[in-house]
């Protein structure tokens, strides 16, 4: 079976890839580009741990095809921090001890990220529906809800 | 906002802040590895082939064609694994039977559930994997199944293992059954006690199996050399006891096998036992390449042991002054296809926070064909306790009683009897009962529709086993290494003990999980023994370094070792040479490590006794559509006696998770089957677990009572936030509606059903 030649743009730098037809762009980013950052809860688009953006668009990458990344613009956790200096978001998740066993910590910060791109200054409550797409099972949102309002905070002040 | 109630003061440095955690950046950066996070060169990928029957006799397995593909290195089934000795060992509450195990690991005479291993293959891509999956032929006589707990006890059930008889029950029965096992436990006198009641109130409950829910599906890295050396990297919650189970699977030395933890995506119990691990050694073992294998959601739901599903019933009797006299509880839970669920603990901690003269619990442990349960926080006591805390609010409203008033009339004190022998030894309840009535949130109002809920819950914590070393660096920089896998910020509560007892700073400790060679056994990360137990370690170590730097002080200064002291991080002369030289500071010491004794280092293994249990009080505010059934939560207090907080924050957040998953237990999550036994909702779109929007801010109140037998106080607090949770929204939901729901989940058909059906 020939592979696909994709080429894409992830976290602003050029790549390039084959890839089989079937292969998720998820499977792509973590078994062919060697991102493994972006994790795998479900493979169906129901946890949000493999969340990604494409080309600005909040998206589950278990649900793209890699051939789908052709010409596009990918963002993954690993291209969050710029360069050393954390992002907001991710400071304040440690500062809010808002991630236990981390897993979905990832996805769930490129989903807010996504969020205060949108709305710079949303409620607790539209938070809270921003992420019902981003399963956590750790920690009861509470301390999640409080990073991501006080991250929105800061943002909103530079 | 989160209160904190101290009991005690104790001027304290570092213990009880909340400095980010140590393993933080690595986790939002994307770079902390966990268990399918791993490779190595030449790896080959692992695939699992399951059994779509709930229940059938394995005639034969044909792996011919699937070996024949190119691309397949390695194509395995239970004949790659040794025989076991069918016999449990280890103490009755969590004993194991490798007979079973092994036949969990991989199906041999009978597939027992549907998803149940069969063979397993070893391909260079996942997708030749899959495809050589579909070659295997397997030749099933697909057999009678049973899913209800109380349909697997009638006497003409299908039986699982058709020579299996009840232990615990004499004399022995002489048919055999699905009925694993009968425990009974009893002080008093049951009847005498009931006839001397005023009041008694009995219900019958049923609860659905749910899963721990981890957002990690299980995974592991494994390479097998040929000349029987093995690594792994897993993801669990104890890579000593992955370890051990592991290499018994394999019929291989303990001391061949190294495994090192990877970084853990959630656990609550379920990943205590190894699944995938021995099948990947053994492919790898067969292939002569490395194997890793990560399952699917799928498989995780289907294979990998929720919690069980229950059948109850409880009474208790009352006298018209509040006090209770007589409790009776009978605990039917499904174990799955392996004997073995928790039903002991269940029935131990029903009645335990409760001083209750006369009580009797009685629980059975039954087989059907459902994946083996495994634990999940505080295994077996939140189902018990939804039924007794629920009979417990009935029994309250009957008397006219505020529920909380009612609870701290009848609560266990140090030497009440606990039904199993022992009598309590801790306080520490009645202050989280206290701590709630104080709270606002109890006496605000509640609107139409809405409705208020209290449960209370006990949970016994743990210590035993953990080793830790301490090595001071040349610049006076601390390494921790501890064998406990970190599932939650334990590595800041570990560092932030030993920054206390050293008497330095929080960031010049630098805390590791150390693989199974590189540090003494340590139990697994389960019970909320982590920071109690494996914290009795860290001390222990600090203390022998502090031994070692302060004679290496007298060494410096010329005086005796007993004429030294250890104070805020230095050595200082004390004794007949106080003030005679400057103070020397941990760093000052280890700069000198080579010329007054070499490296400055101490590894000490304990088996933590003195073990205080939890106890936990929450109260939940809902609300009801009457149109729809649908329940909001709308507020949830949540008080637990914690000992001492060590690092607040995570405390809170395992407060904030349990309070969670009891939201989703009462009212979303279950395994629900068709009528051929398989499983309609193995995944996340249709098992519900809370999502954001699904939860308020769930308010942690934070009571501490020190354990006397902690150098910090610390009790443990994984696991008694979640018992009393489910109760608390039962409560709140019957109040609401006034009708008694002991049906779980209350899923919105079902109170509806409740609403209508007896109005």
């Amino acid at each position: 079976m020939a592979k696909h030649h994709v080429t894409a743009k992830v976290n602003g730098d050029h790549v390039e890839f084959l890839c089989e037809t079937h292969q998720t762009l998820l499977d792509v980013l973590r078994d062919e580009l060697g991102l493994t950052g972006t994790k795998e809860g479900c493979g169906t688009g129901d946890c949000g741990a493999c969340s990604v953006t494409i080309d600005g668009r909040l998206t589950c990458s278990c649900l793209v095809l890699g051939v789908e990344a052709e010409g596009k613009a990918i963002q993954t956790i690993e291209g969050m921090a710029a360069g050393t200096e954390l992002h907001p978001l991710q400071r304040k998740f440690l500062e809010h001890a808002a991630l236990q066993c981390g897993i979905c910590t990832p996805g769930i910060l490129i989903a807010a990220r996504s969020l205060l791109e949108r709305n710079p200054d949303p409620t607790e409550e539209e938070v809270r529906y921003w992420l019902a797409g981003n399963l956590c099972r750790c920690t009861g949102y509470h301390k999640i809800i409080d990073a991501v309002l006080d991250a929105a905070r800061e943002m909103r002040k530079d | 906002m989160s209160a904190t109630i101290k009991s005690e003061e104790k001027k304290l440095k570092v213990v009880g802040t909340r400095p980010i955690r140590p393993d933080g950046v690595p986790k939002v950066t994307g770079l902390a590895r966990y268990g399918a996070d791993y490779s190595l060169p030449g790896m080959l990928w692992g695939r699992i082939l399951r059994s779509p029957h709930a229940h059938a006799r394995i005639r034969s397995i044909d792996t011919s064609k699937a070996q024949a593909l190119p691309g397949v290195k390695a194509v395995m089934t239970s004949a790659d694994l040794p025989e076991q000795k069918f016999e449990y060992v280890g103490p009755e509450r969590v004993a194991v039977n490798f007979w079973h195990m092994t036949r969990n690991i991989m199906a041999r005479e009978k597939v027992l559930y549907e998803g149940h291993a069969v063979a397993a293959v070893a391909a260079v891509s996942k997708r030749i994997a899959e495809e050589a999956l579909r070659l295997i032929e397997v030749d099933y006589e697909v057999l009678p199944h049973v899913i209800d707990v109380e349909e697997a006890m009638q006497p003409d059930a299908p039986l699982l293992f058709e020579d299996m008889i009840p232990r615990g029950i004499e004399p022995a029965p002489s048919k055999p059954s699905n009925i694993s096992k009968r425990v009974e436990f009893k002080m008093g006198d049951v009847e005498a006690g009931f006839a001397a009641a005023d009041e008694i109130v009995e219900m019958n409950f049923r609860t659905a199996p749910v899963h721990q829910g981890y957002i990690e599906p299980q995974a592991c890295l494994a390479r097998f050399d040929s000349d029987g050396q093995a690594e792994l990297w897993a993801t669990s919650q104890g890579h000593f006891q992955i370890r051990a189970l592991t290499a018994r699977l394999l019929g291989m030395d303990v001391g061949n096998l190294r495994v090192y933890p990877a970084e853990i995506g959630g656990g609550f119990g379920g990943k205590n036992v190894p699944y995938v691990e021995p099948v990947a050694l053994v492919l790898s073992r067969k292939a002569g390449h490395p194997v890793k294998i990560v399952l699917s959601r799928e498989e995780v739901f289907k294979a990998c042991g929720p919690a069980p599903g229950s059948s109850m019933t409880v009474k208790i009797g009352v006298r018209k002054d509040g006090k209770i006299v007589a409790a009776d509880g009978l605990f039917k839970y499904q174990a799955g296809a392996v004997p073995g669920s928790p039903v002991m603990n269940g029935c131990m901690c029903a009645f335990a926070p409760y001083d209750i003269p006369n009580v009797r619990s009685v629980g059975y442990d039954v087989v059907c064909n459902r994946p083996k349960t495994a634990a999940y926080r505080a295994p077996g006591s939140p189902i018990s306790a939804y039924a007794a805390e629920s009979v417990m609010d009935m029994a309250a409203a009957k008397l006219g009683m505020d529920p909380l008033q009612f609870r701290l009339k009848n609560i266990a004190r140090p030497g009440t009897p606990t039904v199993w022998g022992p009598k309590h030894a801790h306080e520490g309840f009645a202050e989280t009962i206290q701590a709630l009535m104080k709270h606002p949130g109890y006496s605000a109002p509640l609107g139409k529709n809405q409705g208020r809920g209290v449960a209370s819950g006990y949970w016994f914590n743990n210590g035993g086993e953990s080793s830790a070393a301490v090595h001071v660096n040349e610049d006076g920089t601390v390494l921790l290494a501890t064998g406990s896998a970190d599932l939650s910020g334990t590595r800041a509560s570990l560092a932030l003990m030993a920054a206390e007892t050293l008497g330095i700073d929080y960031d010049k400790v630098r805390p590791i999980v150390a693989d199974t060679a590189s540090i003494g056994f340590t139990g697994l990360a389960a019970g909320s023994r982590t920071t109690f137990g494996t914290g009795i370690a860290v001390v222990e170590a600090c203390k022998k370094v502090i031994g070692d730097l302060r004679a290496r002080a007298a060494m410096i200064w010329d005086v005796k070792a007993e004429d030294v002291i250890w104070e805020d991080g230095h050595a200082r002369p004390a004794g007949e040479n106080k003030g005679r030289f400057e103070p020397l500071s941990l760093k000052a010491i280890a700069a000198k490590r080579a010329v007054t004794g070499g490296p400055i280092t101490a590894e000490v293994s304990v088996n933590a006794g003195g073990v205080a249990p939890g106890f936990a009080t929450e109260m939940c505010d809902v609300e009801v559509d009457p149109e729809t059934g649908q329940v909001k939560v709308l507020r949830f207090v949540a008080a637990q006696d914690v000992g001492r907080a060590i690092h607040p924050s995570y405390v809170e957040g395992q407060i904030q998770g349990g309070a969670a998953q009891g939201v989703g237990w009462a009212l979303n999550e279950e395994y629900i089957y068709d009528q051929s036994g398989r499983l309609e909702n193995p995944g996340f779109l249709d098992y519900r677990v809370p999502v954001a929007s699904d939860l308020p801010r769930i308010d942690a109140v934070l009571v501490e009572v020190p354990n006397p037998n902690h150098p910090f106080g610390a009790k443990g607090v994984g696991e008694a936030n979640l018992v009393p949770a489910i109760a608390a929204v039962a409560n709140a939901v019957s109040n609401a509606i006034g009708r008694r729901m002991n049906d779980l989940p209350m899923s919105p058909p079902k109170i509806l059903k409740a609403m209508n059906g007896e109005r």
